[in-house]
C-alpha cells in the first residue's frame, strides 16, 4: 500500500515531467552532476549547503525549511518526487527530512538517478523557474528521529539495525569504501546492533526489493518488527534509507532513523562499543 | 587518447595519502579501434560498485568526467562491477596497503 503512496517508477515520472503539481528535486552529497544533467524540470537541493544548519550540527529550523521550499515554489500541496545518485541516500534523507517537517505527499524515484541513467533515459541542463510560494511547516516530528540518549537506553530493548557495510560494522574500515578512512571516531558498532547493511535491500540497478524480500532480509536478520526499532549508519542519509524500507515501503510502527549515527556515537565517551561480525 | 607511457587509469593520486591507504581505482572506456591499447572514450555516466570477497556489496561510484573512478579499500580480495547502459563488467582484483590498484575497464559497444 505505501509502496504506492511513497514510490514513483521512472515511467512514472517520464509521464509526469510536466505536471505543474509536482516538485521533482534532485539531492545529493555532490550536487555536481545535477550541472552535467538532470531529469527535466528537476530541481536542486544540496545536502549539505541546503539542509544542515551549518553553525551547529543539525537540521536546519523550521523558518529556513519554510523559506527554502518557498523560494523553489513548493506548497504545501505539491507533490515532491525525490531522486538522487548514491542509490538514493540523500533522497532517502530528504524524504525522511520532508517527514520530520510534516510534509503531506512526498515521493521517492524507485532506484534514483542511476535506473534513470541505466535506461538512458534523457537528461537536460536547463534549470527550471518556479514561482516562489509561501510554504508552512509543521513542526519536527521526532516520532521517526533517534537521540543518542535513547540510543544509548534503547541498547538491548530496541532493535537497533546497523545499514553500513560489514567491514565499518565489524571495525575494519571506518568510512564507506570509497571515502577516505581517517576520521575521528573509534571503530565498531553500538553493541546488539543487528548489521543488515542498506544494500541488501536494493537490487543492482538501486531499485528496492520485493516486499516479501525485504520482510524476509530483516526478520531473517533478526529483527523482530513488532518491536521499536532505531537505524543507524555514519551520518543518517544510509540509515534514511533503511528508515525508508521499514517505515514505508514494510508499514513498520516507531522505527526511527538516528541521524547523528556513527560520526555521533563513535565520538562520544564512555559509551558502549562492540567490535567484529 | 591514450599513449605509451599516460598515467594509469584512476585519477590523480596527488595530494592523497597513498602509504596508509588500500586504493582500487581506474577509468571506464569505450572499447577503442581494434590495436591492443584500451584507447576508446570514457564512459562518464557509468556506476562502479566494489563487492568483498564474499559477494556483498560495498561501495559504488559514478564515473567522472574522465570516466574514473577510485575507492579506498582494505588489503584483499574484492570485486570490482561496472554497470553502464546496456552493459555489465566485472574484474576481480587484490587490493593492497601502499600500493595502489590501477584498471582500465573496456565496455564493449
Amino acid at each position: 500500500m505505501t509502496r504506492k503512496t511513497s514510490l514513483v517508477s521512472a515511467d512514472w515520472v517520464a509521464e509526469n515531467i510536466n505536471n505543474k503539481s509536482i516538485a521533482i528535486i534532485e539531492v545529493d552529497e555532490d550536487t555536481t552532476l545535477y550541472d552535467i544533467g538532470h531529469i527535466e524540470n528537476a530541481i536542486r537541493f544540496h545536502w549539505r549547503d541546503d539542509l544542515q544548519d551549518g553553525l551547529i550540527r543539525d537540521l536546519i529550523s523550521k523558518d529556513k525549511f519554510e523559506a527554502l521550499l518557498s523560494k523553489f515554489g513548493i506548497s504545501n500541496d505539491t507533490t515532491v518526487i525525490l531522486y538522487g545518485g548514491n542509490n538514493n541516500w540523500f533522497a532517502t534523507y530528504a524524504f525522511w527530512y520532508f517527514k520530520v517537517y510534516g510534509h503531506e505527499d512526498v515521493r521517492l524515484l524507485d532506484g534514483g538517478r542511476k535506473r534513470w541513467e541505466l535506461d538512458a533515459r534523457p537528461l537536460v541542463t536547463a534549470v527550471p523557474s518556479r514561482t516562489a510560494t509561501r510554504y508552512v511547516a509543521k513542526d519536527r516530528d521526532n516520532s521517526i528521529r533517534a537521540f543518542r540518549d535513547e540510543v544509548i537506553a534503547e541498547i538491548g530493548k530496541s532493535n537497533i539495525v546497523d545499514v553500513r557495510s560489514p567491514q565499518e560494522f565489524s571495525g575494519e574500515l571506518a568510512a564507506p569504501a570509497h571515502l577516505p578512512q581517517e576520521s575521528g571516531q573509534i571503530k565498531g558498532h553500538i553493541p546488539t546492533a543487528k548489521n543488515i547493511p542498506w544494500s541488501k535491500a536494493a537490487n543492482e540497478d538501486g531499485t528496492f526489493k520485493s516486499d516479501d524480500e525485504l520482510k524476509a532480509l530483516y526478520v531473517g536478520a533478526g529483527v523482530d518488527l513488532r518491536k521499536d526499532t532505531i537505524a543507524y549508519c555514519r551520518i543518517g542519509e544510509r540509515s534514511a534509507f533503511s528508515w525508508f524500507v521499514l517505515h514505508e515501503l514494510l508499514e513498520v510502527k516507531n522505527v526511527k532513523n538516528y541521524d547523528g549515527s556513527w560520526t555521533e556515537y563513535g565520538s562520544l565517551v564512555g559509551v558502549p562499543v562492540a567490535l567484529g561480525a | 587518447m591514450r599513449t605509451c607511457g599516460a598515467t594509469p587509469g584512476g585519477p590523480d593520486l596527488t595530494g592523497v595519502n597513498v602509504a596508509t591507504q588500500s586504493i582500487i581505482q581506474g577509468a571506464v572506456l569505450c572499447e577503442g579501434i581494434n590495436d591492443g591499447v584500451p584507447n576508446g572514450a570514457p564512459v562518464t555516466n557509468a556506476y562502479v560498485r566494489l563487492l568483498d570477497s564474499a559477494g556483498e556489496f560495498t561501495a559504488e561510484v559514478p564515473t567522472n568526467a574522465q570516466g574514473q573512478f577510485r575507492f579506498f579499500a582494505a588489503p584483499g580480495a574484492w570485486t570490482v562491477v561496472v554497470l553502464a547502459a546496456g552493459a555489465r563488467e566485472e574484474v576481480k582484483v587484490q587490493a593492497q596497503q601502499g600500493t595502489p590498484v590501477d584498471l582500465i575497464i573496456e565496455i564493449k559497444d
